[in-house]
């Protein structure tokens, strides 16, 4: 069973939606005991870094999920702000991340972005895979993603980066490290490429 | 390559599609859950989806229609109309939508956009600008589905709604809607010069080229509805969005 961790923010009927439209009935659910009972977990999350990892620390869901990802090795996959928790922490609060991925989460360089290049980088960009891996498994040709997005990883094991995408400079825009994985952008939102992506997480891992 | 979004705005009446001519002579086009398939199937970048009649009708948002829209768009879902309190936008965002677009309602109660940008994130939080010219060339800001012009200049409206705490600017050019003439190039560039956050340009976009120019005078993202759902000359409906190859050839390349 597949369980999307609801610990009160973002879209998650999206994720929910897409998961059905792949034939794959997930479990939306702030229960520890379905946590437990997962053999997959979607770590979503949007908006402020610190709003998220605030949400997270009162869900009283942290021991569960070191449980289960640490301990248990179960297959994560972090979204957007879910992927930047995976990390020691962001320029953009004061909490510290979950830190299953060394690196941190920086704010776009404005000085290194060309003059029409806005801040949120909010579009459809094309991702360039910087290692093998089963999440883009018979990938379709030029994948490209839906981000909403101001801030980006800077990881500490170059390794660990799973994708790279071009916004005004080369940014990480996704990581794996073992049983743990995250993506910037929206999987969800991102027609048939977030498809493949989120099928080959529930086939392959 | 950078890439830039080319949303399709679906305007509902009634339930029903609807396309308009500067605001009136709306023509039905069919059925929305029916577009969004088709729209989805293209793999459009981005939709947005525009109850015209529920501010008029004083009707909240549809949310079953919105949950049924949502479960066919793997794309951003942007949903506009009726909007008046915050417990209808988490509503909205929870049953499916990335944004949520406001436009009477932004005008009217300007704390709905910091209360939902709070709640949600600015990216969610989309007001949306209609501007005619007036009798002397002059831009007026109209809000009501184009019927009622209010007081507040439009640079300064739009820096408003920035403050705010909106994400995005909706920038619609009432004269240019459905007439394929181009977009209101002046009104695009004097509104995007104005604000940090992204403008979407709408109103009169006629072919691709309309979609470069628009980008060169400062919006980051484009949007159009007759040329999506209207095969020209004799408007018979036709939904159609351009392929990837066209986008990159005669878009992005251009940029």
């Amino acid at each position: 069973m597949l369980t999307i961790v609801d610990y009160g923010v973002g879209n998650l009927a999206s994720i929910r939606n897409m998961l059905k439209k792949i034939g794959v009935e997930a479990l939306i659910s702030s229960k520890a005991e379905d946590i437990l009972a997962a053999d997959k977990l979607i770590l979503p999350g949007v908006g402020a870094f610190d709003t998220c990892a605030e949400k997270l620390q009162q869900s009283g869901l942290l021991e569960t999920l070191e449980q289960k990802v640490i301990k248990e090795k179960t297959p994560v996959l972090g979204v957007c702000v879910g992927m930047q928790l995976l990390t020691e922490g962001s320029e953009e609060g004061k909490l510290p991340g979950l830190g299953w991925i060394k690196g941190k989460i920086v704010r776009f360089n404005q000085g290194k972005l060309p003059s029409s290049f806005k801040i949120p980088h909010m579009g459809w960009t094309e991702v360039k895979l910087n290692k093998q891996s089963k999440l883009f498994n018979e990938m379709f040709e030029e994948p490209r993603f839906y981000f909403v997005h101001s801030y980006h990883p800077v990881l500490d094991n170059a390794a660990d980066a799973l994708v790279t995408a071009d916004y005004g400079y080369s940014f990480v825009a996704g990581m794996e490290h073992n049983n743990i994985m995250g993506v910037q952008f929206h999987p969800e939102k991102s027609h048939k490429f977030g498809m493949k992506l989120l099928e080959n997480f529930v086939k392959y891992y | 390559m950078k890439r830039v979004r080319v949303i399709p705005v679906l305007l509902l009446q009634k339930g029903g599609l609807v396309k308009s001519i500067k605001f009136k002579d709306h023509k039905y086009v069919g059925d929305p859950i029916n577009a969004v398939k088709i729209f989805n199937e293209k793999e459009v970048d981005e939709i947005v989806v525009l109850d015209i009649s529920a501010t008029e009708e004083k009707r909240p948002p549809n949310i079953a229609q919105v949950k049924d829209i949502a479960s066919e768009a793997f794309m951003p879902l942007a949903y506009g109309g009726g909007i008046t309190r915050l417990e209808e936008i988490k509503e909205l965002i929870t049953s499916g939508a990335e944004k949520v677009v406001l436009n009477t309602a932004a005008y009217k109660n300007p704390a709905l956009i910091t209360e939902g940008a709070k709640w949600v994130g600015s990216q969610s939080i989309v007001v949306s600008i209609d501007v005619k010219k007036n009798l002397w060339g002059k831009y007026k800001v109209y809000v009501q589905n184009g019927s009622k012009p209010i007081d507040t200049e439009l640079i300064a409206y739009a820096r408003q709604a920035e403050a705010a705490g909106a994400g995005e600017i909706f920038l619609n050019a009432i004269d240019r809607d459905g007439t394929f003439e181009g977009y209101d190039e002046d009104l695009i560039r004097l509104v995007s010069s104005a604000v940090n956050i992204p403008v979407v340009a709408i109103g009169g976009a006629g072919h691709i080229q309309d979609f470069t120019k628009a980008v060169h005078k400062g919006a980051s993202a484009v949007a159009a509805g007759s040329l999506f759902v209207f095969q020209r000359p004799h408007r018979a409906v036709l939904i159609s969005y351009p392929s990837q190859q066209d986008l990159k050839e005669k878009f992005f390349k251009e940029l």
